[in-house]
Parts: structure tokens; C-alpha cells; sequence
């Protein structure tokens, strides 16, 4: 039996603009450790909804929903901060890297934020991370000088620098080329099978999809489907 | 030294943008520059005034008010009643306890027995009328600094001459007199003295210049015709200037006579001062509240356009009340900057007034390096920065994450 790392209770959510809209309505399940998990569905269904929930930046929801068995519904603003903080990483469409910063600084900025370890530890563990993701040549470049390959691998170094429970991907490879787009999945492969990470990621690609080890399809704010591998109705 | 991760943030920001950071910079120093100059030069002003006026008059008169009549009957009887001003007579009685019960309280510097004659200065036809101020000469000094006035013959001698008198140079242009030549005075009661010239004196104020002279005490009481117990005011300097009032009450009950500080001799002066003073505070508000307005608009600017980061820096954990200390963070450096440049400017401002010549009274503009202004400024301008950043910075910490992502 495995670990569980995020449960959710029946959770729904309205929009109020334009008009009041049931975007998402009684989602129950449960992720796995180590599991790499994908959201499928329409757009507009609410896939990317969900995960802003999931990884509590969104609070306006009805439901419960547990990360690392903590309820985490109806907790402070700043304990929230520290729980997306030390427990989640995120990985965004467009790679939203700090401009000013250079990839190495970006890659610390949440560990000199979690202070677990000293600014010399931070730092060679964000180099280590970045020599993982081949990516220890432009350590001391400025974000805003990398390709779109290199900074969102440079986003994944950050995901990845506090050792997090759940890594949550919103497109992560949807603006980037096959050639890149395979890289990020084997990351995400290997994060899953040698570090016991989970993977939440919201996606347009099916092939990405369909390569994860399960999938939930959302339609209309319900789920579908969740317990069955992609194809199987 | 190693700074937190949201000052580090912060001084990455203002470094990466300059120009900006200059431009807010540059507001802060001209509201700061003007608090510290118009500030400086109100206190200045008020220092060199203050010193004027000490010059010829005292902080505390005690003498012997004017009574009016009470009728004789009980006060429950109903009478007519005329009042009068008692003909007294003006002297203190017993002054050399007065002057004792005086010096014994601990505020005092200095005391002197005091008594005024007005007075006509002659020499062959011509006659000015002035005013014969007979006291202890070195006490005097201690109080009006006679010495540093003087500028023919010497105080001192004044002590030595029974006869002496110390003429303001007004009075000797107008007589052409010099130090040792003879004078004859004529008091109001029609004593005429003949008198020796010891020294001449200047204030730099023309009405005490062109009348007043400084005799001994004697040579007064003789141009009264009264005797060497007749002393009509006590003179006093005391330490706190400022708030002088509060001792009025405390001579009164000493000596038993009517006490009157500077200030209520001066009604006009100290409400001068004032004014002065509020309407320099309300230019130098006026100017910091612009700079506040700067570095408000510049911040704002700021967090409009780095909303992506804002959010980017909350999902990865960072709080509102982080963001928050970033950008605070970031109006105080600019404040900061803007105060130290300004404390210079104002620096150097105020040495160039200093060295500008006015002439008459005032000589060299009364404009000095005050540090309780300076420290003030930097506080206000400190004050104000995080003040005008708070606002922007309480936004951007409203920012929702969610809805700059799903854009």
C-alpha cells in the first residue's frame, strides 16, 4: 500500500464573473507518492482551476483538501506561504523566472525563503540541481538572457530546490518544442522513479499524457474518469 | 554582511533600475534639503533675534506694580467705592534681600539691583533725552555681555569712576563725544550731574544705541535724589529660557513683588517668531509631502509592471507580509539615498548662506549647521519614504497569484 501525499473531499467551486458558474463540482481523489499524474480535459473544463486549488494559491472553494495528510482548507494566508513553500514546487506554461536574477539566484531564492539551510549550503545545492538538468554552463547568466528550453528547465531546478513532496505543472512543456518537451518528461520520469517525488501536471499533450503513469480527465468541472490509465473508458 | 532574502530581493530591484530609483531618489532630496535649510534658518533667525533682544533687555523685570485702592470696610457692606492707583512709590523695600531671595534659586545665572532714570544727555546746546540704566556694572555684563559691545575706553574703568558713565555710540555721534570727555546729564527731577565718558558701547539695535547709557548705582539715586536703598527693579537671567513662564510664579512668591518675563514683555516678538516658524514648517511639509507623492508614484509603477513577479515569488512561498518588506524595503533605500543626498545639499546650501553678507545689525546671514534639524530631517525623510511606500506595498501583497497565471 502506498503512501498518500494529496487527497481531495468533494470539492467544487463557483466563478462570479460573468455570471455565477459552477466551475468545478464534487472532485474526489487521491494521489499517490511517487506517482507522475496528469490532468486532462477540454478547455475550460477547469483542469487548471483544480491545480491553483491544489496548490493552495486559490482559497475561495467548497470541499477539503489534505496535503501530506494536513487538512490544509481554511488555513492562514502565511501558512499556506510556508506550505507551498516547503511542500510543493510549481512549474508554470511560461517559464516566470525573476528577470534581474541570474538562473543560479533564481534557483535559491525559495531556499534562502525556507532558510533550512545556510546561504553556502543553498547555493551548492541550487548548482547541483542545475548540473542534474544539464544546465551548470549558464549558472551565472540572467534569466533573461536563456532560451525558452533552458528557462523552464531553470524553473524546474527551482521546483525542485527544497526537496519537495509534490512538484505541480501547469503546461509545463506546452510552449516549448519536441526535443524539449522529451527532456522535461524524463525529468519528471526520473524525479518520480529515483526521488520518490509526485507529479500533478496539467496538459494539452496527449502523448505526455498518455506516457504518465495516470490521468484524470475533467469535463465540465466533474471528473470523468481517474482510476483507469488513459484510454480505458 | 549578509542581508534576508527579501532585502536581497528588494536591493536587486533597485539596483536593476537605476534611473528610477534616482528620479524617486533625487524628490526625496529636495523635500529633505528644503526641511533642513527653511528649518535651519527659522532657528537661526530666531537664535540671532533672541541674542538682540537679550542684549538690552532681560529674561525676568521683578519690581514693584502699581496697586489699586481697596475700600477700608468690610466687603459684605454695600458702599460706593472710587478706586485709585496707591502712591506708594515704586522702590523695593529692602532690595539687598530681595536680590538674595532671588539669587538663592537655583534657575538663576545672574541678578542685579537695577534702577532706570530717564534722563536728557547735554553738551554745550545741544540735548538729546535717553535713558540712565543705573546697576552693578560686572553683573550686567554677565547678563546683556556689555563687554563684547564696547567699542571706545573700557568697561572696567566704570567700576573705578563714581562719575563714569558708558554712552551708546548713538548718543556719542550725536554729541561728538569720546571716551574721558565730560558730559552733563539732567535727570526728569531736574538734577543735573556732571559725568566721564569710560567707554562707548554698541548693540547693533539703533533704539538702545542712540539712548541708553550704563552709570553706577549711586550716580542713579543721586540723579533721583534718593538714597542708596532706592532700587526700583531686579534684573534676572535665568538658565531655561524658553520656558521661562514656568518661573514666574516661583520669584513672585520669593521676593514678593510682581515678576514679568520676556515673553509677556514681547507679545509682539514671540508671536513673530511663531508665525515664522509655522509657516516655515508649512512650506517644508508642503515640499515633503511632493517627494512622498514621488517615491508613491514611482512604487506603484514599479509593482504594475513586475505583478509576474509578484506572483511567481507567492507561489514559491513567499507571504504577503514578505512582499510587503520587499517593497517597504525598497522605499526606504530610496529614502535613504534621497535623505543623505539631501542632508549634503542642505550642508552645503546652508555653509554658502552663511558666507552671504546682509550689512546693518545682522551682518553675515544668521544661518548656522543645527543638528537637531539635521537628525529631524533625516527621520522625516525616513518617516515619509517607508510612509509614501506602505501603501503600494500593502497592494502588492493583495496581488492574487491565480489571476496573473491564468492571463
Amino acid at each position: 500500500m502506498s503512501e498518500l501525499v494529496l487527497r481531495t473531499e468533494a470539492i467544487g467551486k463557483y466563478f462570479y464573473e460573468p455570471v455565477k458558474f459552477r466551475v468545478l463540482d464534487d472532485i474526489s481523489f487521491e494521489v499517490n507518492k511517487g506517482e507522475f499524474l496528469t490532468m486532462v480535459g477540454k478547455s475550460g473544463c477547469g483542469k487548471s482551476t483544480l491545480l491553483y486549488l491544489l496548490s493552495t494559491m486559490d482559497t475561495d472553494y467548497d470541499g477539503r483538501l489534505f496535503i501530506d495528510n494536513e487538512l490544509v482548507t481554511g488555513q492562514s494566508e502565511k501558512k499556506l506561504a510556508r506550505i507551498r513553500n516547503e511542500k510543493i514546487g510549481f512549474v508554470f506554461q511560461f517559464h516566470y523566472l525573476l528577470p534581474e536574477f541570474t538562473s543560479l539566484k533564481n534557483v535559491m531564492l525559495p531556499a534562502l525563503k525556507l532558510g533550512k539551510y545556510s546561504p553556502e549550503e543553498i547555493e551548492h545545492r541550487a548548482a547541483e540541481k542545475l548540473r542534474l538538468l544539464d544546465l551548470h554552463d549558464i549558472m551565472n547568466k540572467p534569466a533573461s538572457k536563456l532560451s525558452g528550453g533552458q528557462q523552464q528547465r531553470v524553473a524546474i531546478a527551482r521546483a525542485l530546490i527544497n526537496d519537495p513532496l509534490i512538484i505541480m505543472g501547469d503546461e509545463p512543456t506546452g510552449n516549448l518544442d519536441s526535443k524539449n518537451t522529451a527532456i522535461v518528461f524524463d525529468i519528471f520520469k526520473m524525479l518520480t522513479t529515483e526521488h520518490q517525488q509526485t507529479i500533478i501536471a496539467v496538459t494539452h499533450d496527449n502523448d505526455f499524457a498518455k506516457s504518465s503513469d495516470r490521468t484524470i480527465e475533467l469535463q465540465d468541472g466533474r471528473l470523468l474518469s481517474h482510476k483507469k490509465v488513459w484510454g480505458e473508458v | 554582511m549578509r542581508f534576508s532574502v527579501n532585502t536581497q530581493i528588494a536591493i536587486t530591484h533597485i539596483v536593476s533600475r537605476r534611473k528610477q530609483t534616482l528620479v524617486a531618489a533625487l524628490g526625496v532630496t529636495v523635500g529633505i534639503t528644503a526641511f533642513v535649510f527653511l528649518n535651519s534658518l527659522v532657528l537661526g533667525f530666531n537664535r540671532f533675534f533672541d541674542n538682540t533682544v537679550f542684549k538690552s533687555m532681560p529674561h525676568l523685570r521683578i519690581f514693584h506694580d502699581d496697586e489699586v485702592s481697596q475700600p477700608l470696610l468690610d466687603p459684605a457692606t454695600h458702599v460706593v467705592v472710587n478706586p485709585r492707583i496707591l502712591n506708594k512709590g515704586k522702590n523695593l523695600i529692602n532690595p539687598d534681600a530681595v536680590l538674595k531671595a532671588v539669587q538663592s534659586h537655583s534657575q538663576v545665572v545672574a541678578a542685579v539691583q537695577w534702577v532706570t532714570v530717564n534722563l536728557f544727555y547735554t553738551s554745550g546746546k545741544s540735548q538729546v533725552a535717553g535713558q540712565g540704566c543705573g546697576a552693578d556694572i560686572i553683573q550686567v555684563d554677565k547678563m546683556f555681555d556689555i563687554r563684547s559691545t564696547v567699542v571706545a575706553g573700557d568697561m572696567q574703568n566704570l567700576k573705578r569712576m563714581p562719575n563714569g558713565v558708558l554712552l551708546g555710540s548713538g548718543v556719542a555721534e550725536k554729541l561728538n563725544l569720546q571716551v574721558n570727555d565730560n558730559i552733563t546729564v539732567i535727570s526728569s527731577l531736574g538734577v543735573s550731574k556732571s559725568m566721564k565718558i569710560a567707554g562707548i558701547f554698541r548693540t547693533g539695535n539703533s533704539i538702545t544705541d542712540k539712548t541708553r547709557c550704563y552709570m553706577n548705582l549711586s550716580a542713579a539715586q543721586t540723579l533721583l535724589r534718593e538714597g542708596n536703598a532706592y532700587v526700583t527693579d531686579i534684573y534676572v537671567k535665568i538658565k531655561d529660557v524658553d520656558h521661562i513662564e514656568r518661573y514666574d510664579a516661583d520669584f513672585e512668591s520669593l521676593t514678593g513683588y510682581t515678576a514679568e518675563n520676556w515673553k509677556e514683555a514681547n507679545e509682539t516678538y514671540v508671536a513673530g517668531a511663531k508665525t515664522r516658524a509655522i509657516m516655515m514648517r508649512a512650506i517644508s511639509a508642503a515640499i515633503l509631502l511632493v517627494a512622498a507623492f514621488g517615491i508613491y508614484n514611482i512604487l506603484n509603477m514599479t509593482i504594475m509592471q513586475k505583478l509576474n513577479d509578484i506572483a511567481i515569488l507567492k507561489a514559491q512561498g513567499f507571504s504577503g507580509k514578505d512582499v510587503i518588506k520587499i517593497f517597504v524595503t525598497e522605499a526606504l533605500l530610496m529614502g535613504l539615498v534621497g535623505t543623505i543626498m539631501g542632508l549634503l545639499l542642505a550642508t552645503f546650501l546652508i555653509r554658502l548662506m552663511s558666507r552671504v553678507y546682509i550689512g546693518g545689525d545682522i551682518g553675515y546671514f544668521p544661518i548656522g549647521f543645527e543638528p537637531v534639524v539635521f537628525v529631524l530631517g533625516a527621520i522625516v525623510g525616513l518617516l515619509v519614504t517607508v510612509g509614501a511606500g506602505y501603501i503600494p506595498a500593502r497592494n502588492a501583497a493583495k496581488v492574487d497569484p491565480v489571476e496573473i497565471f491564468r492571463r
